[in-house]
């Protein structure tokens, strides 16, 4: 099937823009750029539909990458039919992305001239990454893909690199994804220990074997790895930083696909998973808590993009409650629909900061909907969808993960009712404070975007009004996973769906209805916990940043470094001066000395030999 | 007609030697430092014969030609430089000639 091409394409997108992209005009950077991801994409579809009704996983072998001992390790891809679903998502919602940079980074040249040429290949090398993160088919292949969009996520974060924030921000990504890639290596470590094998095929036909005990410890350390990539309690802290990004990037990278990675490792690992119910039931409990504690503090965020990035946490966590209370399609299916409405909210909201010239604040706008109709009716879309009202994407997959959870355990349940609630109040919060009112912000003439951005957003758009009833996740990838008990229960889909309006109904009175009613509510130390995000960054600086800072400066610079090795090498170099000194007075230059010298050393040869003579004679 | 005792031969040999190692360490013109030398090649040639006629073995003869030869080559360089250093110096005080110093 040529699997190798799908990844491949956008590489040489990566290769020739990266190299010589410099010299290229936009048009011949965008040719390569797009081009290579839409081929990828065709290619995909070619390959999905090639391999039609697939039960089995479809495996082609490319080379041996390490032969040691009993450890052999393949270089190879597989399909079936969960990393189809991935593939199109990635490679769909990636072709629409790319597509949609072209316009939004249209005025952009980077700090440096030759900006554009750059963004456009660390996008491709994204892809590569992402798309052989999917299609690897042991946990060594899916690790190179899982650090190479790590490393795609650092440069891209950091794309205006001269702005000390997007740095910083590029730089708390990498250190805390490297925290969560530990565990992922621990890991793999434990994996080959109890199994002796790599191969997600070997290691999940053994894996019910396996003793309890080691299953959950792996379970531990892949969720722990997963924390990091899928910004989970507790390493969520570094996506909202992420948007110092282009918008492109937080949309391709920080909300479809990227930071669904985690969810794709742990939905893949189901046999480890279901045969380690603690580690199960703590994804479940991590992402509820995350869903519900990423959503409280989505609501009293200013900047659009950091609301976005807030709900991403959120939503990811519901991703990983359905994971985790072993309902793995319907995790999958909110990853797709997720990706769908997530990135045409921040596509949507990339669209709004493009009219202002670059504002991000949600009080500088407002009244928007007269300037931007196309940007405000797509966000719209997206807003009923991520809302969970039926019949719109996030409505039958959030459901599907609800019903699971209340399966598993009620309070779950409510819990994850509440925080719909709460993502509905915060979406429209946003969408109402941007799009109606009277107009605040200081941009003189708030203009449409582009068709080039526009056309994606509808795409999305379409996509997040009916992509739940058009893809129906669960049912395709029943043949993967393990079945759940299924039970529709009509009360509990309509108080989930009456959670999201209320969410709505509030944020219409507090934002469009009463406005000075949000300012009446006398909660002001809450809005500044939540305002402040529960000060979790700072509590992370005082607990963990500031020790390891000062234990290196201290311990590990003073004493280890400086006292230790540096004292080492620095005192054998002065006691060799040291000799030297002394051996140097020998250098008289005159040669009558060294005539002595000589005498004396033969003299003193003559005496040891005779000795040890005399001596062995005697 | 009696024999000379080998101590002898060892004896005056030493003697050579130690009068050529005074030269060396004591006198201060380069020329007979440079005669010291030979002479103590030459004791140690005396002692090369002296062993080899009392063991009857003609290895110490073949040392002692070996020696020659390189005293001969050794003395026709080192005559050399004494020239040059005299041509360039116009003094052969060995006190004199410590450029090497420092």
């Amino acid at each position: 099937m040529q699997l190798w091409l799908i990844p491949l394409l956008p590489f040489a997108g990566f290769v020739i823009n990266g190299l010589f992209g410099r010299r290229f005009s936009k048009g011949v950077v965008n040719l390569f750029a797009i081009g290579s991801v839409v081929l990828s994409f065709a290619w995909v579809l070619k390959t999905v539909l090639g391999l039609g009704d697939i039960t089995s996983p479809h495996v082609e072998h490319y080379f041996t990458w390490i032969q040691s001992g009993n450890f052999t390790l393949n270089c190879d891809f597989a399909v079936d039919r969960l990393t189809e679903v991935m593939l199109l998502v990635v490679t769909g919602v990636g072709s629409l992305i790319h597509i949609y940079s072209i316009g939004y980074m249209a005025h952009e040249h980077g700090p440096n001239f030759g900006g554009y040429y750059r963004f456009f290949a660390y996008l491709n090398l994204f892809m590569f990454f992402m798309l052989v993160l999917v299609l690897g088919a042991n946990f060594l292949v899916l690790f190179v893909g899982w650090e190479g969009v790590g490393l795609c996520s650092y440069l891209l974060i950091g794309f205006y690199f001269d702005k000390k924030f997007a740095t910083d921000a590029g730089n708390k990504a990498f250190i805390v994804n490297r925290i969560g890639d530990f565990g992922f290596a621990l890991a793999m470590f434990y994996i080959f220990k109890s199994f002796g094998s790599l191969d997600f095929g070997t290691v999940f036909q053994k894996a019910p074997g396996a003793p309890e005990s080691a299953l959950t410890l792996i379970g531990l350390l892949l969720l722990l790895g997963a924390t990091g990539k899928s910004a989970q309690i507790p390493l969520y802290v570094w996506l909202p930083d992420a948007m110092a990004g282009p918008t492109p990037v937080s949309a391709l990278i920080h909300a479809a696909t990227m930071v669904t990675a985690g969810v794709y490792m742990t939905a893949r690992s189901w046999p480890i998973y279901t045969h380690a119910p603690a580690a199960m039931e703590t994804i479940a409990v991590i992402g509820i808590a995350t869903a519900f504690f990423a959503a409280t503090i989505g609501i009293a965020q200013n900047d659009i993009k950091k609301v976005f990035a807030y709900s991403t946490v959120s939503q990811l966590g519901y991703m990983f409650v359905g994971v985790g209370c072993g309902a793995f399609g319907a995790g999958i299916y909110h990853l797709v629909t997720h990706a769908f409405f997530k990135a045409l909210l921040f596509l949507g909201s990339g669209s709004v900061i493009h009219a202002l010239s670059g504002e991000q604040d949600l009080r500088n706008m407002g009244g928007l909907r007269k300037h931007t109709p196309w940007t405000f009716w797509v966000m719209m879309c997206a807003g009923v969808a991520i809302a969970g009202i039926p019949p719109f994407a996030g409505f039958f997959s959030k459901d599907a993960i609800l019903l699971a959870a209340y399966h598993h355990a009620p309070w779950m349940y409510w819990l994850g009712t509440i925080t719909a609630g709460i993502t509905a109040f915060y979406v429209f919060r946003a969408m109402f404070l941007a799009f109606f009112g009277e107009y605040r912000g200081h941009e003189h003439h708030p203009h449409e975007s582009p068709a080039v951005m526009l056309a994606p957003l509808v795409v999305l758009a379409a996509l997040s009004l009916a992509g739940g009833y058009i893809f129906k996740v669960p049912q395709f990838l029943s043949t993967v996973f393990p079945p759940i008990e299924e039970g529709e229960d009509m009360t509990l889909v309509a108080i989930s769906v009456a959670a999201g309006v209320l969410g709505i109904f509030l944020a219409w009175l507090m934002y469009v209805a009463q406005p000075r009613l949000a300012d009446s509510l006398s909660i002001k130390g809450l809005y500044q916990l939540v305002y402040n995000k529960y000060f979790v960054d700072e509590i992370y600086d005082t607990t963990v940043v500031k020790p390891v800072v000062g234990g290196s400066r201290v311990l590990l610079w003073r004493v280890a470094d400086v006292g230790i090795i540096d004292g080492l090498a620095n005192g054998i170099a002065s006691r060799a001066r040291d000799i030297g000194v002394v051996l140097r007075s020998l250098q008289s230059g005159n040669i009558r000395s060294y005539a002595a010298w000589v005498l004396f050393g033969s003299v003193l040869l003559i005496v040891a030999m005779g000795m040890a003579a005399g001596g062995g004679i005697r | 007609m009696a024999e000379v005792p080998i101590s002898w031969f060892l004896t005056l040999s030493a003697i050579l030697f130690a009068l050529g190692v005074a030269g060396f360490l004591f006198r201060r013109n380069i020329i007979t430092v440079f005669m010291s030398i030979e002479l103590m090649l030459n004791a140690v040639n005396l002692t090369f014969v002296t062993f080899s006629y009392q063991l009857k073995q003609v290895n110490g003869h073949l040392f002692s030609f070996f020696v020659m030869v390189v005293a001969a080559a050794e003395a026709a360089v080192g005559l050399a430089i004494i020239l040059t250093i005299f041509k360039n110096r116009s003094t052969l005080q060995i006190d004199d000639i410590d450029s090497m110093k420092n």
